[in-house]
């Protein structure tokens, strides 16, 4: 098993769930309404423990540092995140949107692992999907209700998600082992996840009366599992590291 | 009164039997042992000091941050029968689910106001999710409020017929 090829699937998922979950954790005090606060509050939470779940197989059976070491003292271009998981929560239309385009393709992803050839994987996805359920379950509601809603909240869906399209493409950006990752049954690979997730949220997407936006090829945001991000990385990560930067050696 | 000097053999029984102490700090009615997260116990043939023993343990969410709290508790308890040393490990071999919950450990939900995961057959559905009896008046005229509450592992419901809002541990 080549180990630099389960190092990267490992770390773009790690550190996906990572920034999303510091991003939902934004929502906090400030929900548009209480559940909806407590909402992205504890997805905040659930994603920040699959990334520690993750960034702990890392640790325990490739030999990467500590999961509090890499979370919070990496540099910026060593994170393999996708660079829509990076940007600000906007207004809430736009936090409701990513969060259903994020985490079905996070569903599906987990639910493609949980038959991964490589067992420690596997046997997390298998848990993370049945929490993951959760998530979507939340996101498809929201996106009838307002998609259906009035004119106003079906006009701020369809512009978040003619916006958030061509980041949410990014999500599947290929990285340098697909092939080999599919031929060790360790992972089908992004773009059988893609196909799989277009034909899961156009089911939805119509349902809530909305379109999906056709983004030209040239249009996708990749970049970031090559650890080329946006603005907004830098500025997320110096907020969330900077208690643990202070003093990195500190037991809590 | 000193500890007779003769040193004897734990067996794994007597240490499922010390857990039953250990309880969830976020559902205090609850063992690890009702709530199904202890996966398995493995005693070492040695005596006294130099005999050892693992516990395993399987989260009911990934991110449930009772874990850390649960494993020490597990530690000073188990360390307690006199093992030499005790290793609690948390691994994900055994996927918990609600259904690993026992019968016993439902009825103690609902007395404590927590209404018990249904079971799933299959897929989770919205369907699924909506079959929930109140804890406080056992009527079933309830429906959900949010999938997320006080803790990971519960949901927020309200029962239309003692107009009361209530809490329920979520079906995994």
């Amino acid at each position: 098993m080549n180990n630099e090829a389960l190092k990267d699937l490992l770390y773009k998922m790690a550190d996906d769930a990572l920034i999303i979950g510091h991003r939902n954790s934004e929502w906090t005090g400030i929900g548009p309404m209480l559940e909806e606060d407590l909402a992205f509050s504890s997805m905040a939470q659930d994603k920040i423990g699959h990334a520690q779940a993750l960034y702990q197989i890392l640790h325990e059976i490739l030999g990467e540092p500590e999961p509090d070491k890499v979370a919070f003292l990496r540099e910026e271009k060593l994170f393999k995140c996708c660079q829509f998981v990076e940007l600000p929560i906007g207004e809430y239309d736009f936090s409701l949107v990513r969060h259903f385009l994020f985490d079905h393709a996070e569903a599906i992803r987990y639910e493609m692992l949980a038959g991964s050839s490589f067992q420690p994987l596997a046997q997390l996805a298998k848990k993370i999907k049945g929490e993951i359920k959760y998530h979507t379950m939340h996101a498809d509601t929201f996106l009838k209700q307002l998609g259906k809603g009035n004119e106003e909240s079906h006009a701020r869906l369809q512009q978040a998600l003619n916006f958030a399209m061509p980041y949410a493409l990014g999500i599947f950006e290929q990285g340098p082992y697909e092939a080999e990752l599919a031929v060790q049954r360790i992972f089908a690979g992004e773009e059988a996840l893609k196909t799989r997730w277009l034909e899961k949220i156009s089911v939805v997407v119509e349902a809530a009366g909305l379109q999906l936006p056709v983004v030209a090829a040239d249009k996708i945001v990749y970049g970031g599992r090559k650890g080329f991000h946006s603005e907004y990385l830098k500025a997320l990560l110096d907020e969330m590291c900077e208690v643990v930067r202070t003093d990195p050696e500190a037991e809590w | 009164m000193k500890t007779p000097a003769v040193a004897t053999v734990i067996d794994a029984a007597a240490v499922w039997a010390a857990l039953e102490n250990v309880k969830d700090p976020e559902i205090p009615v609850l063992t690890v042992v009702d709530m199904g997260i202890i996966t398995e116990v493995i005693t070492s043939g040695a005596e006294g000091d130099m005999q050892t023993c693992t516990v395993t343990m399987t989260p009911t969410f990934v991110g449930c941050p009772a874990i850390d709290v649960m494993k020490k508790s597990i530690r000073e308890e188990v360390t307690r029968l006199g093992f030499g040393y005790v290793t609690v490990n948390v691994d994900f071999e055994n996927t918990w689910t609600s259904d690993r919950m026992s019968e016993e450990a439902k009825i103690k939900l609902e007395k404590f106001g927590l209404a018990p995961p249904v079971v799933i057959e299959g897929e989770l559905t919205e369907e699924q999710l909506n079959n929930v009896r109140c804890p406080h008046c056992h009527s079933t005229d309830t429906t959900l409020r949010s999938a997320f509450g006080s803790t990971l592992c519960r949901a927020i419901r309200f029962c239309f017929t003692c107009q009361q809002g209530f809490e329920q541990f979520k079906p995994v």
